[in-house]
């Protein structure tokens, strides 16, 4: 469980986020949505510490993120998985070597283990007899797979990932989208994604959370999305013509 | 101006602090130590060996002729080659250039990394980025630059014999001249200036690549900062140093 506690963040005299809160449970797949801008990603890296916050707290399972010295911080890292919107996939590694690179880091397995680790990660996200091959060998689809397959490698409690659809075709994001939906629960994993893809909304999204402008403007499940009457989030998931018509039809 | 070379100095000096803290994992640093030892000293093998030989054999022909005179035992251009070489040729001109090709690299190589979140991924993994991309560079180049210096001085000096041989001196007297006064000292010093050196190219080139912001254009701009930053330094720190260990 994650709690986030009226968090503000600011980059010089630009408010990015000016105190939002909510919570995130296990074994569900939480949704940021908003348009470009809005502070999704900024959010997300106060989440995981990558942006220090100038207000407020974040709390994982009692552990305050901001009292914490650097030896709590790495282990409460080790818990994590980050899928990046540019998958950050180390160039010079293979893909073996990305996804068993936390486990070479952190833990105690032997080489086998870590392989078979890498294996079944890799395994669990669709990919085979790619182990060997360089990050730019793949194309954007596979690599996101890795991005996923690493970021579960250490078996994680928090998954963030950040705009994992982006640059993808449908279909290829239909199959991201129930892949992060099946290992969120199956492995009861706090999971947080930020989109602004309105397939992911309606099809994954446990709970999800509008920002606008810094600041929280609704929250909800999947399906108060079809029947909200609240404009802010009217106007951002319904303006295409053919979501106002699935609207209308439910 | 001033508050920003305060800023710049301040976060130059906390990267610095944060490289050199413990590692997560012994055998992953050690693995990376041995890859920038082949990325960063290996690699300058070639281009260290062909600029020595030849600067080598020009400082002697240069030498030849500016000492053209029936007065001065022809042993004196061997001991003159023998003294530009090992007190600046090699250990600071093949410095500075070592700056050129070693800090792009660093600055471009940690520059893409910032901008495609690649430093960010480690960071979230609980990896100290400053200490797993930087300390091993410190190592491997700290260690490797003296060898590299060493077999720079060597081949210049090769270099002279070479274009001795070829009727500037006569191959006994440029020996001759290798062997006579020569104060072991120098060697020292060069190689204690070399081990500076190589701390001021990576760190300063890590520290232009860590803090890109931006994308491809701000990785090549930064780059080139490193290179000339470096270089700078270099130079000031040659100078620093000679006063130091020489006068």
């Amino acid at each position: 469980m994650i709690e986030v506690n009226n968090i503000k963040k600011s980059f010089g005299s630009t408010e990015v986020i000016k105190g939002i809160s909510a919570n995130f449970k296990p074994g569900e797949t939480s949704l940021i949505i908003g348009s470009s801008g809005a502070g999704k990603t900024v959010f997300l890296k106060a989440l995981v510490g990558l942006h220090n916050i100038d207000s407020g707290e974040i709390v994982y399972d009692d552990r305050q993120l901001g009292k914490m010295d650097e030896d709590e911080r790495t282990a409460l890292r080790t818990e994590m998985g980050m899928v990046f919107q540019g998958n950050a996939l180390f160039d010079s590694l293979t893909i073996e070597e990305n996804v068993s690179f936390a486990l070479n880091m952190f833990s105690d397995m032997s080489e086998e283990e870590k392989r078979d680790r890498a294996n079944f990660c890799l395994k669990r996200v669709n990919l085979n007899n790619v182990g060997h091959q360089f990050p730019a060998e793949l194309s954007g689809g596979m690599q996101k797979r890795v991005a996923i397959a690493r970021a579960i490698s250490m078996n994680p409690k928090y998954l963030f990932c950040d705009e994992p659809n982006s640059g993808l075709d449908p279909k290829t994001a239909i199959v991201i989208d129930n892949l992060l939906q099946e290992i969120t629960q199956e492995f009861n994993i706090t999971t947080v994604i930020n989109t602004h893809d309105m397939n992911s909304v309606i099809e994954i999204g446990d709970s999800i959370i509008l920002i606008k402008d810094g600041l929280k403007a609704w929250q909800g499940t999947g399906d108060d999305i079809l029947t909200t009457t609240n404009d802010d989030i009217t106007d951002f998931v319904y303006s295409s013509e053919l979501f106002k018509r699935i609207r209308r039809n439910t | 101006m001033i508050t920003s070379w305060i800023s710049t100095l301040g976060k130059f000096f906390i990267m610095l602090g944060r490289a050199f803290s413990k590692p997560e994992s012994f055998k992953e640093y050690n693995k990376a130590f041995w890859r920038d030892l082949d990325h960063l000293g290996v690699d300058s093998l070639g281009i260290v060996t062909i600029i020595s030989v030849f600067v080598g054999a020009v400082v002697t022909i240069q030498t030849a002729y500016n000492l053209n005179d029936p007065l001065i035992p022809d042993y004196y251009i061997a001991i003159a080659t023998r003294e530009s070489i090992i007190l600046e040729f090699s250990p600071t001109i093949v410095s500075l250039i070592l700056a050129g090709k070693v800090g792009s690299n660093i600055a471009g190589t940690l520059g893409s990394m910032r901008v495609t979140e690649q430093i960010d991924a480690l960071e979230v993994m609980g990896v100290n980025p400053y200490s797993y991309l930087i300390l091993p560079k410190i190592i491997a180049l700290v260690f490797f630059n003296p060898i590299l210096i060493s077999l720079s001085m060597f081949l210049g000096i090769v270099g002279g014999y070479v274009a001795a041989s070829f009727g500037v001196v006569a191959p006994q007297d440029f020996i001759q001249g290798l062997q006579i006064e020569f104060n072991s000292y120098y060697v020292v010093y060069a190689l204690m200036k070399t081990v500076v050196f190589a701390f001021l190219i990576v760190s300063v080139s890590a520290y232009y690549g860590f803090f890109v912001k931006g994308g491809a254009i701000e990785v090549g701009i930064n780059s080139t900062k490193a290179v000339v930053s470096s270089s700078v330094a270099i130079i000031v720190a040659n100078y620093l140093l000679t006063q130091l260990l020489l006068v």
